[in-house]
């Protein structure tokens, strides 16, 4: 099954300017990471754009829910997404 | 309800509550444009209609559930205190996220007050929300305000006043979940009420289930002595799990959001563009991050911070030091020959006098800090800067704690809290205290301005530049001797700018000046009157030669330039040989052995000795002991005399590295709640401080 989701989605690392994702998932291990993220609006169906990435390409910054919010690339791509 | 009414100030980091805890209660409380600055409790009593209330300003947090030590204290004090009222603070701007803080509130079923605060900032965007139908969604009264401009601030007393003489609702709103979780929460709950009978009101048991159900960690802690109820919620977990294909914690915040995007639907209206308020945060952090520009950006920023501290504080120095010269004058010719004149003139004014000249360093570097962090730039800075700490061992965030300790190191170890793990916390707190702070200011501008006068400005930036290197080089070691594992995801929001208000650079100023002067007037004149005791006691020296005998033979003899060449140097043999024998002399020899291969003379070991308690005192140590030694001439002169300059670089790096002062010390300890870190920390900066400064007394030696 993972295979399959895979097949349609991103991970939010990977998401490009200019492309608009949408929160699909959260895959971690890691309760209080995932609750962090989540009470951040880190949900499925949640609109996201990439806004900017540091001088050496991380972290960097994603728009949702109207605000800005950093991250790690080590991190982002424990968020799964799918581009519309 | 009680007497007082403790009414909590609830929100998101950076939402606005303590700010508006100001404006309530007309504190002065510590303001800044980035994530979770208030790290503790502040609380304050106020009066209005009569009705005596007890203000509680609780750091910010995104979720009742605990995660940073910081969070932690937000999220016990909701579970564990139970307030009267809650004053849920919203950014009005961001109710998106915001409101699901809110739902948890709703939770708790305790009495709650909504405040949209920055609602100028909505109004700006041309946002309108309709208050009064949120009002009646959230079952609580809606307040507008914009605390900064002190507005609608009545109307929020108000509305406490009013809540805090009626009994609250017996049913409060409910948040409805999908079936399979009711059910869940329902057979949870039922649970809860057979173990702990008559004691759960069913607001508590209903929120207690949910808790558990997300997984929270610290109440699933608090029941883990019933293993049944333990097993029946990993159950009803599984069970979800495979109903939804999600996990619980999950499908409680989707169902949150779904909630607050519903309201949000029906309560708030858009004219034109949404981001409109936003984009000069956009075109502005187009310069600030850009990915060329933004670090070389970060750098000049902070030499400019630094050359100005030095260069703009000249200015007003040179009054306070003709003020300092003109007083000591007056002093010295009215108070009567004796030994109250000497400790007068050449304790307390030598000491006092040459810190105090040191405040508009101080209070001008406390303004670069005020808007560094007022306007928002410090969250992106420490943006900037992730990746490069990273390779250090270091977070990111990190960097405003340490940024935060070039004014003090105490609040900078405070400000460790915002790490989530406690082994990355433990070092950043250890690094924090070799971030230079503004009691070191003073020695190096001292120094800088002694030695290397032509370029005194780039000197003091490059201490700052060797003070952050020098943490995270100890970041790197660290990591490599403190066991254990584990990093801080790199998780920050970044607020849009904002223009710090006058009032609040201001008071931070005034802050800053009244501590300093505060110091001034207690450690350092204390300090000053012990040295100069220690310095002028014993009194019945045996002297290497009959001083008194030879110089009254000089005198004897006919007047010629020679004789007074002779006597001068006679006088001057004899203080040093007196200094030399003092307590302060002795002890201070005592230890010189250690600072030898540094190139330090007995005066310096003395400095650092006393350094001990403040760095502060280091001056005022090399103030008193050359008023005694050489009159009161000018301290910059004749340090300039006393050591070449590579010595001075060595001296100005040990100062800058060795153990902080007592007040850091002590808060190391109590932060990292074992006084064997604290020793720890003393112990390692002193070997630290030790070999930099022989390796800087030796290249320097060779080059200078």
């Amino acid at each position: 099954m993972a295979q399959q989701m895979n097949s349609d989605t991103l991970s939010l690392a990977d998401l490009r300017p200019e492309q608009q994702g949408e929160i699909v998932k959260i895959e971690t291990e890691d309760g209080v990471f995932k609750r962090r993220m989540q009470s951040l609006g880190v949900v499925a169906g949640t609109p996201v754009t990439l806004d900017r990435s540091a001088p050496l390409g991380d972290p960097r910054i994603y728009s949702l829910m109207g605000y800005s919010l950093g991250l790690r690339n080590a991190e982002a791509q424990q968020i799964r997404i799918r581009v519309k | 309800m009680k007497s007082p009414v403790t009414v909590a100030l609830v929100g998101n980091p950076n939402a606005g509550s303590t700010s508006l805890f100001n404006a309530l209660t007309g504190a002065q409380s510590a303001v800044a444009n980035y994530q979770r600055v208030t790290t503790s409790l502040n609380v304050r009593e106020i009066t209005h209609g009569g009705v005596p209330l007890r203000i509680v300003d609780v750091p910010g947090i995104f979720s009742t559930s605990s995660q940073s030590p910081e969070e932690k204290v937000g999220c016990d004090y909701i579970h564990g205190e139970e307030p009267d009222i809650i004053v849920n603070v919203l950014d009005a701007g961001h109710l998106d996220r915001s409101l699901f803080l809110t739902t948890q509130l709703i939770e708790t079923g305790l009495p709650r007050i909504t405040v949209l605060n920055m609602m100028d900032e909505v109004r700006r965007a041309g946002i309108r929300i309709d208050t009064a139908l949120l009002a009646s969604a959230l079952g609580s009264p809606v307040v507008e305000t914009c605390a900064l401009k002190k507005e609608g601030i009545d109307a929020l007393l108000d509305a406490v006043a009013a809540m805090a003489s009626t009994t609250p609702a017996a049913a409060p709103l409910r948040l409805h979940y999908d079936s399979h979780l009711e059910a869940a929460i329902e057979r949870v709950q039922q649970h809860l009420s057979k173990l702990h009978p008559q004691e759960l009101s069913p607001v508590r048991s209903r929120w207690l289930a949910i808790k558990m159900l997300e997984g929270d960690d610290e109440v699933l802690r608090h029941e883990s002595n019933h293993v049944e109820l333990v097993e029946e919620i990993k159950g009803e977990q599984s069970a979800l799990a495979h109903e939804h294909d999600e996990d619980t914690a999950s499908l409680l915040a989707s169902a949150r959001f779904a909630f607050s995007n519903g309201l949000l639907r029906e309560v708030r209206q858009q004219d034109g563009d949404p981001t409109a308020g936003f984009k000069l945060t956009r075109i502005l952090d187009d310069f600030f991050l850009n990915r060329t520009l933004g670090l070389p950006l970060l750098l000049g920023i902070l030499w400019v911070m630094f050359e100005a501290t030095f260069t703009l504080g000249a200015i007003p120095t040179d009054w306070i030091k003709a003020g300092v010269q003109l007083a000591t004058d007056l002093v010295d010719k009215t108070l009567p020959e004796g030994m109250f004149h000497d400790l007068v003139v050449n304790g307390v004014m030598a000491g006092v006098g040459g810190t105090i000249v040191f405040l508009p360093n101080i209070v001008i570097l406390f303004f670069f800090m005020a808007i560094l962090s007022g306007t928002g730039y410090l969250a992106r800075a420490s943006f900037l800067m992730d990746r490069v700490m990273h390779h250090f061992g270091l977070h990111g965030t990190t960097l405003i704690p340490m940024v935060a300790g070039f004014g003090c190191n105490v609040p900078a170890v405070m400000a460790t809290r915002v790490i989530t793990n406690k082994r990355a916390r433990l070092i950043a707190m250890l690094i924090a205290p070799f971030m230079n702070c503004s009691a070191r200011l003073p020695v190096f501008i001292l120094f800088a301005g002694a030695f290397f006068a032509d370029i005194a400005g780039t000197v003091v930036f490059g201490i700052y530049m060797l003070s952050l290197a020098a943490a995270m080089l100890s970041a790197v070691l660290l990591n490599r001797i403190i066991p254990g594992s584990g990093g801080d995801a790199f998780v920050m929001e970044l607020p849009p700018y904002r223009l710090p208000t006058l009032h609040s650079v201001l008071h931070h100023m005034w802050d800053s000046a009244q501590g300093f002067v505060a110091k001034v007037t207690g450690v350092i004149l204390v300090g000053s009157i012990v040295i100069w005791f220690l310095q002028e006691f014993p009194r019945d020296i045996t002297y290497s030669q009959d001083f008194e005998t030879v110089i009254a033979e000089q005198t004897a003899l006919p007047d010629s330039p020679e004789k007074e060449t002779a006597l001068k140097t006679l006088k001057s043999a004899q203080a040093q040989e007196k200094l030399e024998k003092s307590y302060l002399g002795r002890s201070a020899i005592a230890v010189t052995p250690l600072f030898q291969p540094l190139g330090f003379s007995w005066r310096d070991s003395a400095a650092i000795m006393t350094g001990f308690v403040a760095k502060e005192v280091v001056v005022a140590t090399y103030a008193v002991i050359y008023a005694q030694e050489k009159g009161s001439d000018q301290l910059t002169e004749t340090l300039r005399g006393a050591m070449p300059p590579a010595t001075a670089i060595a001296f100005m790096i040990f100062t800058l590295l060795y153990a902080p002062c007592l007040s850091t010390i002590a808060i190391i300890g109590k932060e990292a709640q074992s006084w064997r870190w604290a020793g720890f920390s003393v112990a390692y900066s002193l070997t630290f401080a030790w070999l930099l400064a022989l390796a800087a007394s030796r290249i320097g030696g060779t080059f200078l």
